[in-house]
């Protein structure tokens, strides 16, 4: 079942004929001509999709506390700053069918009664910027965007904005500072984007891949996409792969299918490549706790673990993890934990905004020490101090960048403390070009 | 302030300025500082005081506003640059795919570090965060083009190709 990429190989999908002829925007005609605003919430509130930006709130709730004042403006704000170690999802869809946004965007600003939105895309994407701009433009020259879309009354003008090149402006309120041409600051909360957003008018902030799936939800109804997927879980999520798999990339799985599955199959990522066993996986993007082996593909309950929000976070933070953004890195036993944690502890220092000083002196710190560890340099007491500077950020920052911060840590240690303390107990061993750690009796080391 | 008569973006880059400008409402034009700064840095290849100083009278807004705001985000050179600047990913999934081992030949092979320039100004070298194409690495990107994939022989046909 594929909704967001069923028709991503045809050739030229990115021109609007093509993509027309596929079917691509019918659900601007049926949401213009055929309801309302509020009834396009209603099938996006029944479709039960959730957010696929990394946090999983659901679409339909955050639309309907948008504020509606009269006479002041709202704004739809499209996040695809796509920032995410692990995570190259909306990048793959906006290059490869950008008329599946722009049409998801058309949907929901009329949703919203948003008559100008933008798509704020990371910097480092000008190319992709590109292929949107030349999007929107057939999009207009075919009367989907502008004055009274086919006759409707209804306007919208739709902009890409380019980012600078700074993670923390995939945070919402951090992304809102950057589009009115700030530092990208975060916003202590509350008020809420729904009430004082974009220029402090009420504003709705969705991930691409959320904005993309409201077209099918408009032409299929909201209790269609339900149907798809398993409980709370529903639909289908674009899954980035990376790291040690026959074949990484771009996956849209229908939610609910088992990770071992989705791991080992042909139909997916094929399999552990050649010659070598799975160690460990990052399953939501590198902000989410670590998994060995054993827990990712089964929870500590001894069932399989599927690919559901509910399922992979099974068992808390002690055994279990996030579907986040779906970032999946694979790490077969040829991975050093305390390396690979420690180029996220860098990223995240090297990204911090610098407005908390949790967040500011914690990162430094995590990445200090880590430092020190994987250069053969570690103290005894180091593993311990990483494990406190972790607890001292998590919780107590303006925004979720300091907890995105401590969680891969704090989880590489609760899971691979052996490795951490090998490397300082015999730094002779571990600095050693490609030296890895083998855990004794573990099922990637034999 | 003489700087500025040299510092003038040519006529039809300032016909884009106004309609970027324009997407804004009415007196929001500072929306328009990050789209302008990287029209500014493909005319002149780093963001100079100059350079800056123009930008902000474009805009109608303080010299400081756009220097809080170039140096905040990392795509914006500070310092003059080399003609192709290679941005590398150094992130953890990138380095699971070799990064490391295809960076350190790119190094090599231009005979420099991160940070630096050849002494012929054709390169530099930066090591950037990941750049959404993690299944695709290792990676690196000079100015708008991805390159990924790499491999040492890749790096090498690369370098000699922009070398010329
Ligand atoms: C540090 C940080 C980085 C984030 N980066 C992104 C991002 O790159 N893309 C994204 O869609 N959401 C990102 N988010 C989540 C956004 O704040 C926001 O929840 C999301 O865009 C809402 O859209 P959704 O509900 O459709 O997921 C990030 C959050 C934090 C705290
Ligand atoms: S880690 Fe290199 S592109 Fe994401």
């Amino acid at each position: 079942m594929k909704i967001l990429t069923e028709h991503i190989d045809v050739p030229n999908i990115e021109t609007i004929d093509v993509f027309m002829k596929h079917g691509g925007y019918q659900a601007v005609t049926k949401a213009l001509k055929n309801m309302s605003p509020d009834e396009v919430t209603e099938e996006v509130k029944k479709s039960g999709l959730r957010g696929r930006g990394g946090a999983g709130f659901p679409v339909g709730m955050k639309w309907s506390f948008l504020a509606k004042p009269e006479g002041v403006p709202r704004y739809l704000v499209c996040n695809a700053d796509e920032s995410e170690p692990g995570t190259f999802k909306d990048h793959y869809l906006m290059a490869k069918s950008p008329h599946t946004l722009i049409e998801g965007m058309i949907v929901s600003s009329f949703a919203l009664g948003a008559n100008t939105s933008y798509i704020y895309v990371r910097g480092e994407l000008m190319y992709v910027i590109h292929i949107l701009e030349k999007a929107i433009q057939e999009a207009y020259d075919k009367g989907f965007l502008g004055k009274n879309i086919l006759g409707s009354g209804y306007d919208l003008d739709l902009y890409v904005q380019p980012g600078g090149g700074a993670y923390i402006c995939g945070e919402e309120t951090a992304l809102l500072e950057s589009l009115e041409g700030k530092r990208g600051n975060p916003r202590n909360k509350p008020p809420f984007p729904a009430v004082k957003g974009l220029w402090q008018c009420p504003t709705v902030v969705n991930n691409v891949e959320s904005i993309s799936a409201t077209s099918w939800i408009v032409n299929n109804g909201g209790d269609a996409y339900a149907a798809i997927g398993e409980g709370r879980s529903t639909g289908t999520k674009l899954i980035s792969v990376s790291g040690h798999v026959k074949k990484p990339g771009v996956y849209e799985i229908p939610l609910g299918i088992t990770v071992e599955d989705f791991i080992f199959s042909e139909e997916w990522c094929g399999g552990i490549r050649d010659g070598h066993k799975l160690k460990a996986v990052i399953a939501g993007g590198s902000s989410v706790p670590i998994l060995p082996a054993e827990l990712i593909l089964t929870t500590a309950n001894g069932e399989k673990r599927r690919m559901t929000y509910e399922s992979l976070s099974d068992g808390g933070f002690a055994t279990g993890t996030m579907l986040g953004s779906g970032g999946f890195i694979v790490m077969d036993e040829t991975t050093c934990i305390v390396h690979n944690t420690l180029t996220f502890a860098s990223f995240y220092h090297h990204e911090s905004c610098g407005q908390c000083s949790p967040c500011r002196e914690g990162t430094g710190w995590m990445d200090k020490v880590l430092h020190r560890i994987e250069s053969g340099e570690g103290r005894k007491e180091d593993v311990d101090l990483l494990v406190d500077v972790a607890k001292k950020i998590e919780g107590n920052t303006i925004c979720p960048l300091g907890d995105a911060a401590s969680w891969p840590v704090a989880a590489a240690i609760r899971h691979f403390r052996d490795e951490f303390e090998w490397h300082i107990e015999h730094p002779e061993l571990a600095t050693k070009p490609g030296a890895v750690y083998m855990r004794p009796g573990a099922s990637w080391s034999n | 302030m003489e700087a500025k008569t040299q510092v003038a973006f040519p006529a039809e880059t300032l016909e884009l300025v106004k309609r970027i400008i324009a997407r804004y409402p009415e007196g929001k034009q500072k929306s328009a500082l990050l789209p302008i700064l990287h029209l500014a840095q493909a005319e002149w290849r780093w963001c100079s005081p100059e350079v800056m100083d123009y930008v902000a009278s474009l805009l109608n807004i303080q010299p400081v506003e756009v220097y809080e705001v170039a140096t905040f985000y990392t795509m914006f050179h500070l310092e003059p640059v080399g003609e192709h600047v290679i941005e590398y990913c150094r992130t953890g999934p990138c380095c699971l795919m070799g990064g490391v081992e295809v960076y350190d030949h790119l190094k090599k092979r231009l005979g420099i570090e991160t940070g630096e320039t050849t002494a012929d100004g054709k390169f530099t070298i930066k090591e950037v965060e990941c750049l959404a194409a993690c299944g695709w690495g290792p990676v690196f990107q000079i100015r708008e083009k991805y390159y990924m994939h790499l491999t040492k022989e890749k790096v090498d046909q690369i370098i000699d190709e922009l070398g010329k």
